[in-house]
């Protein structure tokens, strides 16, 4: 069991890898902006399941932070890229 | 060669590839965005390492705080990029520097690489001192009750460069508040995450750092969080940053360093040794200063974040 | 009966991992940025979903269980944002932002 939950973890980080080759060399600041989102997924996955392979304690605090965190690169691209936007009139409310 | 091995050397060769593709990268943003990605990546690779209360500080840190602070201050140098033209860094001192940078590392895999088996090591003699500190995370041990001296004089560091950051500002602006004012109708998808992540970032933050005694966590990486939910309701403008001459700011800013000297001091009188806790009573004592060390960073690093002022101070 | 969870776990955590795969097959063909950004969030987050529930037998106590679906969750709402936010910059400010 812990061979095929190591091997899961292995093939996670992989697809991550693959994923970042993508979008690190993407056109455009979004793309770029999707390999901390993508790390950030993927890490965890991976993560939860390296701790449940190997028994480190303490592992989900760490995935918890991340994904606490995980949006704040966002945030803040969208926040530094537009500063003083006016609201956006189809905003529908 | 067992799957365990196969995926802390795959794990190695990513991180090793992110770091030369951060290095290559073209245009500060974009370097940004791998520096965060090979931060997150490096907290797996801690994870892998047993270090778990790096791991958490590495994942808090390198994502809430310096991603946010690198990628604002990638979008502010985005338009100097463009309008300056400097002239690039000459061929021979790029060469100049790659080399310097190789050697380091030579130098400090070989070491790593070289180590005895049974290197000389401190931990099996902190592990034995242990109970007495009444503490079962042998790494807040370290911090607050082998070495305090030296974590109080990094905290100490902390109000040192926020004093730095605030010393940016221009004359007439000292005093006043960072950033923008406060929306009068913010982004609501920015406000919505800020307002549901904010309460459970705050619970998890303070869990982080009582949890730290026993288990992988502790001061530091609960502040780091406490902060960075303070980030995020800065960024989605649901509140302004303070001014800097407000005198509860400039009192939690000093407050951690101050109670641990007073803690020290205490030592000396009441334990015999400046730093020395008194027998019985080092695990209150250590939590008390703690709690205040939180509030600290949890205070300093937005601080650090939002930046100089930018505004006259009202008042 | 451990046998039972094993076969669960490993089911819902394989189901996971291929999710994970059809994000990163829909990050590397899909045309524009928008629809890899829907990919990215929308596939690596069910993946995720999928081992967090392949992995709550194997925890040890009710609070590490809890954990596990308080990360699941904030990770729903973080992808749910990102994808939002980025959306909206790719769209008022055009592909090559």
């Amino acid at each position: 069991m812990t061979e095929f939950l190591l091997a899961t973890a292995g093939v996670i980080l992989l697809t991550v890898a693959v994923g970042l080759v993508r979008i690190l060399s993407g056109p455009g600041d979004a793309d770029r902006l999707m390999a901390a989102q993508l790390i950030g997924t993927g890490g965890i996955g991976s993560l939860l399941l390296i701790a449940a392979a190997t028994g480190a304690r303490g592992v989900e605090d760490v995935a918890l932070g991340l994904a606490l965190l995980a949006a704040f690169a966002s945030a803040a691209f969208v926040n530094s890229a537009a500063p003083a936007e006016a609201p956006d009139v189809a905003d529908g409310r | 060669m067992s799957v365990l091995q196969a995926l802390d050397i795959g794990l190695a060769f990513l991180v090793f590839a992110v770091a030369a593709w951060t290095i290559f990268a073209r245009g500060a943003f974009a370097a940004t965005v791998g520096y965060v990605v090979y931060g997150l990546l490096l907290a797996l690779v801690w994870i892998r390492l047993f270090a778990v209360d790096v791991a958490l500080t590495e994942a808090a840190i390198g994502s809430g705080v310096t991603g946010v602070l690198l990628i604002g201050a990638a979008a502010r140098l985005r338009a100097a990029e463009t309008a300056s033209d400097e002239k690039p860094l000459s061929g021979l001192t790029r060469v100049f520097a790659a080399a310097l940078c190789v050697l380091v590392a030579l130098a400090l895999a070989s070491v790593v690489l070289l180590l005895p088996d049974q290197g000389p090591s401190l931990a099996p003699l902190s592990m034995q001192k242990l109970p007495e500190t009444g503490l079962g995370n042998p790494v807040t041990a370290v911090l607050i009750a082998y070495r305090a001296f030296d974590t109080m004089l990094e905290k100490v560091v902390l109000v040192l460069a926020v004093v730095g950051v605030w010393s940016l500002a221009a004359d007439r602006y000292w005093g006043g508040a960072p950033g923008e004012a406060r929306a009068a109708s913010p982004e609501p998808t920015l406000a919505f995450l800020a307002q549901i992540l904010a309460p459970l970032g705050v619970l998890v933050g303070i869990h982080v750092f009582w949890v730290g005694a026993d288990e992988p966590g502790g001061a530091f990486q609960g502040g780091a969080i406490l902060a960075a939910m303070w980030i995020i309701v800065m960024m989605a403008r649901l509140t302004e940053a303070p001014q800097a001459n407000a005198f509860w700011l400039r009192l939690a800013l000093v407050a951690g360093p101050l109670v641990f000297l007073a803690a020290g001091a205490a030592g000396a009188i009441f334990a015999g040794n400046f730093f020395a806790y008194p027998p019985g009573f080092a695990k209150p004592a250590i939590l008390f200063i703690e709690a205040f060390m939180v509030l600290s960073i949890a205070v300093t690093l937005p601080m650090l974040v939002a930046g100089p002022p930018r505004r006259e101070p009202r008042q | 009966m451990s046998l039972v969870v094993d076969l669960f776990s490993i089911v819902a955590i394989g189901a996971g991992v291929f999710f994970f795969l059809a994000g990163t097959v829909g990050l590397l063909r899909f045309p524009d940025a928008l629809s890899r950004l829907h990919a990215l969030t929308k596939a690596d987050n069910l993946g995720l979903g999928l081992v967090v529930l392949g992995l709550l037998p194997r925890s040890d106590s009710l609070l590490a269980a809890l954990k596990l679906v308080a990360i699941w969750a904030l990770v729903q709402l973080a992808s749910a944002t990102a994808a939002q936010l980025v959306g909206r910059a790719v769209r008022c400010k055009g592909t090559a932002v």
